[in-house]
């Protein structure tokens, strides 16, 4: 006999306090806000999903998401591969291992505004040696200025900032592969591409997926390093979704329009991360069901 | 298929210790396996065998001698252009390609044709008893049949010169092993692949193999068919690594016509006292040792008929140990212990003498089997 009671929600009531103090309560407050209006005094006007309607219809926001998703999708189209070349190419023993590994870390143990303050002041044209080393050799470049200077500065600085995670994720899967794989791929008179096709991408598969999700949620949620470099222009050309919230909620102080628009961006973010997240278990579960017939 | 010889070939690895007294992995050694041959390559782990192996494939290039295949010297060519096979002890296998065509991945690589890989991959399936399989995942199959992929990898292939086995069953269940070393043995029997099979395990060497070579401490002690490992080992050490239990060893001394242990005389054959008599053993202070398995010992109660003759000798029994089908009694002569097998049943006398046939009781100098061309 089973005994049925409600003991259970004792043991998961610590936890369902806590979610609700640290994540819940905090989002209500954002609703609460994306459903009314003020004028200040404290005085709230309900508004229903006028804000949302707002939002989802203003080109500023369409401009902010596209700006957002394209710079996510050169980011990873960049690190993702550059990531597993320099995994592929690093020593697998010797002391040339921990020299590569801590040259790898090193920009991942730099804050993101410091980060943002190295790039800022490298890419001056005044006093920056990139940007002064630029200008001397005739190369008209200004990310104050020109929109794609600013672009291809801020996709340099993240290349060089996060390429390492990339890599170090791989790196580890890589060596976790038995040499024996790479004795039978000779005998088996496989190609360079064969062996990496065949043995290496499969191996590394699980976490390069890992890679690609932590490195698509950091690019989209990009704030610090733009807002230090940029700060979103020339224009509006390196406004970001995070950058355009920052100023609407800030900035303007338009709390109803900033709340319902960090609902949507969080809503975005969460069916990403969820897409990511069913593509991952599919494959384990191809993988774990094909082990299971047998 | 070819013959493969190895011409004063010996292996140090750069790494090693440069205090230790021998800097081989594998000490100079001149061996020739002959094309067709079903060799085992048995001995204790770290003996060497998985470095000749590697040697052999060429995924280690030895630091002197070389490798000769039918003549042809192929030590600086690359593992793939020596056309070898290897096996290893974990199995594998391309996860993400079905079986079909992880057997055609070789020949893919080679370069062949289409409608002859299929060909030749139809056949290796039947040859391996997968047909029914072929469009499964790799990854999908159990240790045994992973195993037989990459077993199959080399089969496939029509070029293939040699196949080599790192202790392939390591990893594969017990009632399994027997089948598939079966299957080994029936495909070397019908293609004559050269094949060469390293091996801690003696059952499996002595099953599989035409001749095995045994291995110690980087160095081939013997060369020869289970029954000349068993009955004639030429070294200590293989009558003691063969066998189970393996051969007893006392230490003895030459009294011009026997094995004198702790002062207990046994009789040896005449071949071997000539031989003994032609180095000089009785006086040239070498270390001496008499070795006599415990399979052709006989325990028997002593009284008067065994006190007259020379080939019974007293000793003491320590214990008893049930095998199953013989007990294995244990025994003392003079302060030296050793060990017969008696059938099962018999009762063991209290006061036991111990038979020795001196056509089996061999004589070993310095380890080395005392023997007529010796």
């Amino acid at each position: 006999m089973k005994v049925q009671n409600n003991k259970a929600w004792l043991m998961v009531l610590p936890m369902l306090l806590l979610v609700a103090v640290s994540a819940i309560i905090p989002l209500m407050t954002v609703v609460n806000y994306s459903v009314q209006d003020t004028f200040g005094n404290n005085e709230f006007f309900w508004v229903g999903t006028e804000w949302f309607h707002e939002v989802l219809a203003s080109e500023r926001f369409h401009n902010a998401l596209q700006r957002t998703l394209l710079f996510s999708a050169l980011i990873l189209a960049i690190e993702i591969p550059l990531g597993i070349a320099i995994a592929l190419a690093m020593p697998r023993r010797g002391i040339a291992v921990s020299f590569c590994l801590v040259l790898m870390a090193l920009p991942l143990l730099i804050p993101w505004n410091v980060v943002g303050t190295i790039w800022q002041v490298f890419g001056r044209v005044d006093i920056g040696l990139l940007g002064h080393g630029l200008a001397s050799l005739g190369i008209d470049y200004n990310y104050t200025q020109n929109t794609f200077d600013a672009w291809v500065t801020l996709i340099i600085m993240d290349v060089w900032h996060w390429t390492s995670l990339v890599v170090l994720l791989c790196y580890s899967g890589l060596v976790s592969i038995p040499e024996v794989y790479y004795q039978a791929a000779r005998i088996d008179g496989a190609s360079r591409w064969a062996i990496f096709r065949f043995i290496q991408l499969p191996k590394i598969k699980r976490v390069l997926l890992i890679a690609v999700l932590l490195r698509f949620m950091d690019s989209f949620m990009i704030y610090t390093e733009p807002f230090v470099v940029t700060g979103g222009g020339p224009g509006n050309s390196t406004t970001f979704l995070s950058i355009d919230l920052v100023q609407m909620a800030v900035g303007q102080f338009d709390l109803g329009p900033a709340a319902a628009m960090s609902l949507i961006y969080f809503l975005i973010i969460l069916l990403l991360s969820w897409v990511f997240y069913t593509v991952m278990t599919s494959l384990d579960n191809d993988a774990a069901s094909e082990q299971g017939r047998h | 298929m070819a013959s493969i010889h190895l011409k004063n070939l010996g292996h140090r690895y750069a790494a090693y210790d440069a205090g230790s007294d021998n800097p081989y992995a594998l000490n100079p050694l001149d061996q020739v396996w002959e094309d067709g041959g079903a060799y085992a390559l048995l001995g204790p782990s770290g003996c060497g065998k998985t470095t000749l192996l590697n040697i052999i494939s060429g995924l280690l290039r030895p630091s002197e001698g070389r490798v000769l295949f039918d003549g042809e010297d192929v030590t600086d060519l690359s593992t793939e252009r020596r056309n070898i096979a290897q096996v290893f002890q974990f199995p594998v296998v391309y996860d993400t390609l079905t079986v079909a065509e992880n057997l055609a991945f070789p020949l893919r690589n080679r370069g062949m044709e289409s409608t002859t890989i299929e060909a030749r991959v139809a056949e290796t399936l039947t040859m391996l008893g997968l047909e029914g399989r072929a469009n499964e995942r790799a990854r999908s199959l159990n240790a045994d049949d992973k195993q037989k992929i990459s077993l199959g990898r080399g089969l496939v292939r029509t070029d293939v010169r040699a196949i080599l086995f790192d202790e392939p069953l390591t990893v594969i269940d017990p009632h399994l092993k027997w089948q598939l070393r079966t299957e080994l043995k029936k495909i070397h029997e019908r293609f004559s692949h050269t094949m060469i099979y390293v091996t801690h395990d003696q059952t499996e060497a002595l099953t599989f193999a035409d001749k095995v070579v045994v291995m110690n401490a980087g160095s081939i002690l013997q060369v020869g068919t289970p029954e000349q490992l068993f009955d004639r080992p030429r070294h200590t050490f293989v009558g003691t690594f063969i066998g189970s239990p393996g051969m007893n060893v006392l230490r003895c001394t030459f009294d011009g016509e026997a094995a004198v242990v702790d002062g207990v005389k046994l009789p040896l054959d005449e071949a071997t006292i000539k031989a003994a008599h032609a180095r000089g053993l009785a006086t040239s202070g070498v270390s001496l040792e008499v070795g006599v398995r415990p399979e052709s010992l006989l325990v028997v109660g002593a009284g008067v008929n065994t006190d007259d003759d020379p080939h019974y000798v007293r000793v003491d029994v320590l214990g008893v140990e049930d095998l199953g089908r013989h007990s294995l009694v244990r025994l003392r002569l003079g302060n030296q212990l050793l060990c017969a097998l008696h059938p099962e049943g018999a009762a063991i006398p209290e006061a036991a003498a111990l038979r020795f046939d001196p056509a089996r009781t061999l004589l070993y100098a310095n380890s080395l089997l005392v023997e007529a061309n010796g």
